[in-house]
């Protein structure tokens, strides 16, 4: 799983969506790889209004890397060395085996071989 | 506005106007298609200029290429007095560039070297004089016959020809289609969807460049390749985590976006119950593409159990002091659902995640004897604008294209409990249509 969807993803409990809480998710004992992937600054620049900055800066914490801005500073357009990073983080970072817990409901998903699995179990699913 | 040929492919005739529709749309402008016909591979449309002419055409998988039209007649005398008429105000432009000439005969038999040299030479009064260069000229002039069938025969002469100067060609001419072979791709499956069909869709969904397409049900990802190659950054989700992982190292869907050159276009795939959706609600996905599972080849299935009591032992055994559905090891068990409240899902799910005028396309097979009207589901934020029939013998696959509107609009709705009739398109596939 990519750096960047761990920006997309929240608990897939259905009573935990009213909660800020289900978002982002914990990301512990994280397995990470990098896989290169030609920098594209257009590309990124596109995919930046869709980022929750503070989930950004949240994970990248829980991952170990404390050097993002903790607000999304301005115009990231035109800082290449900050769309380096950014590059690096959220497109080239691979989750290959991890664990991610919701900080509402306590529920525990897993990474394996780079898939996220969001299955739940039965008392999650039929509620 | 300026006359444009459009040369089409024969495949997938009912599908060629809304393809062309929605790239239009999708550059900002609207094209009078109302010259196209399921019957010609040929038609005329006006449009601004090459720019948009290519934005029409670039992109198209039933498309063939477009031309600047210079004359056109049903006999090659009639052809060459409207060019002749035409050209006067179009030529200069073109006198000294380097060129080629072009012939491309709809059904037509084979011309010998002499007959094609014979017909190119008939143009000499546009007196081009630029240089003749096969390989990469800078303009293409190409004249365009379209031949009757008779008695499984080309008919001898044409019943209509055109001569035009090519401004763009099409992904299919490009060679997408051999390119994107099911056969070819190091992962594959029995649900892999058709290539051909699956860009058709995305350009349909108009997926593009700067965007973020969904596959809910992305399976072996046909339409998750097909929206990278459109440009656009694919997501897809799957109950099978075999389908995800693939068949081992060298043989998984990131292995096809490699082949293909898209790899940063790969987003991610995630094993999902759609029903038990993952995606921050505030997400916005540009585009929906899907083939929703039917049972036919894949089941149709949703986390939980009918027998909660009876597994309630299983998930809340500890182990190693853990609960056994929170370790790593654990099985979600599946149970059944039905086909209907999943599309009563995709369509909620794609009115609260869609942008305006954003697109919803997926795929319904129906046997052929069903009331196809009571059998499409609608949404009130939805509007259908594309159902689109492929034919097969007992039974017909439809593409249905949904456009969300803004807060104003108001449409139909048809769930599930108003379809009523249901959808039991796996028992009726099973039982041969009987
Ligand atoms: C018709 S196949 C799609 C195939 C895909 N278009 C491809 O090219 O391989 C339907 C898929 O839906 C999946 N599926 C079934 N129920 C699901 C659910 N509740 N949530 C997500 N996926 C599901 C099946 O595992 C299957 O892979
Ligand atoms: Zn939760």
């Amino acid at each position: 799983m990519k750096f960047l969807t761990t920006n997309f993803v929240k608990c897939a409990v259905k009573s935990c969506d009213a909660s800020d809480l289900s978002f982002p998710l914990k990301y512990e004992e994280c397995e990470l790889q990098l896989q290169e992937h030609d920098f594209n600054p257009e590309f990124l620049i596109s995919m930046l209004p869709r980022l929750n900055w503070d989930a950004v800066v949240q994970v990248a914490a829980d991952l170990g890397n404390t050097s993002l801005p903790s607000t999304k500073p301005e115009g990231i357009e035109n800082n290449e060395q900050l769309l380096k990073d950014l590059h690096s983080l959220l497109l080239e970072t691979q989750i290959i085996n991890g664990k991610m817990t919701c900080r509402h409901c306590g529920h525990i998903y897993y990474i394996k071989d780079s898939i996220a699995n969001f299955l739940l179990p039965p008392h999650l699913a039929n509620s | 506005m300026k006359d444009y040929l459009v040369y089409l492919s024969q495949a997938h005739v009912g599908f060629r106007r809304a393809e062309l529709e929605s790239l239009a749309e999708m550059h900002g402008f609207i094209a009078d298609l109302s010259g196209l016909s399921e019957k010609s591979p040929f038609f005329v449309v006006q449009l601004e200029n090459d720019e948009q002419a290519a934005q029409l055409i670039r992109r198209s998988v039933l498309s063939r290429a477009i031309y600047e039209l210079w004359g056109q007649g049903a006999t090659l005398d009639e052809l060459h007095a409207d060019v002749r008429h035409r050209s006067a105000a179009l030529v200069s432009k073109y006198r000294l560039s380097s060129f080629k000439f072009d012939i491309v005969s709809y059904q037509g038999s084979r011309k010998s070297r002499e007959q094609q040299l014979a017909l190119i030479n008939s143009f000499a009064y546009l007196a081009l004089e630029g240089k003749i260069k096969m390989k990469n000229p800078d303009q293409i002039f190409t004249v365009l016959e379209a031949y009757s069938i008779v008695n499984q025969e080309p008919a001898p002469q044409p019943d209509y020809m055109y001569f035009g100067r090519e401004v763009a060609v099409s992904e299919r001419s490009r060679g997408v289609l051999e390119r994107h072979e099911i056969a070819k791709r190091p992962y594959y499956g029995t649900t892999t969807f058709d290539a051909e069909l699956a860009l058709v869709s995305c350009n349909l969904a108009q997926a593009r460049p700067g965007q973020l397409i969904y596959d809910p049900f992305v399976g072996t990802g046909s339409f998750a390749l097909a929206a990278a190659h459109h440009g656009a950054l694919a997501y897809g989700t799957d109950i099978d985590f075999r389908a995800l992982k693939g068949k081992g190292p060298g043989r998984r869907l990131a292995t096809n976006f490699e082949k293909y050159g898209t790899s940063h276009l790969f987003g991610d795939v995630l094993c999902m119950d759609f029903t038990h959706n993952a995606f921050r609600k505030n997400l916005v996905f540009d585009a929906i593409v899907c083939d929703p599972p039917y049972g036919v080849r894949e089941g149709l299935k949703v986390c939980g159990t009918n027998r909660e009591e009876r597994f309630e032992g299983k998930e809340k055994i500890v182990i190693d002091g853990q609960y056994a559905y929170l370790r790593r090891d654990f099985i979600q068990p599946k149970k059944n659902y039905s086909l209907d409240l999943l599309l009563d899902d995709l369509l909620q799910f794609a009115a609260e995640r869609l942008p305006v005028n954003g697109r919803l396309c997926f795929w319904m097979p129906v046997a052929n004897d069903q009331d196809i009207p009571t059998l499409v589901p609608q949404h009130e934020k939805l509007q259908l604008v594309y159902n689109l029939v492929q034919e097969f013998n007992k039974w017909s696959r439809r593409l249905l294209v949904y456009a969300k509107r803004d807060a104003n609009y108001k449409g139909t709705t048809i769930t599930s409990q108003e379809r009523g009739l249901q959808n039991d398109f796996r028992n009726r596939y099973f039982h041969k249509f009987k």
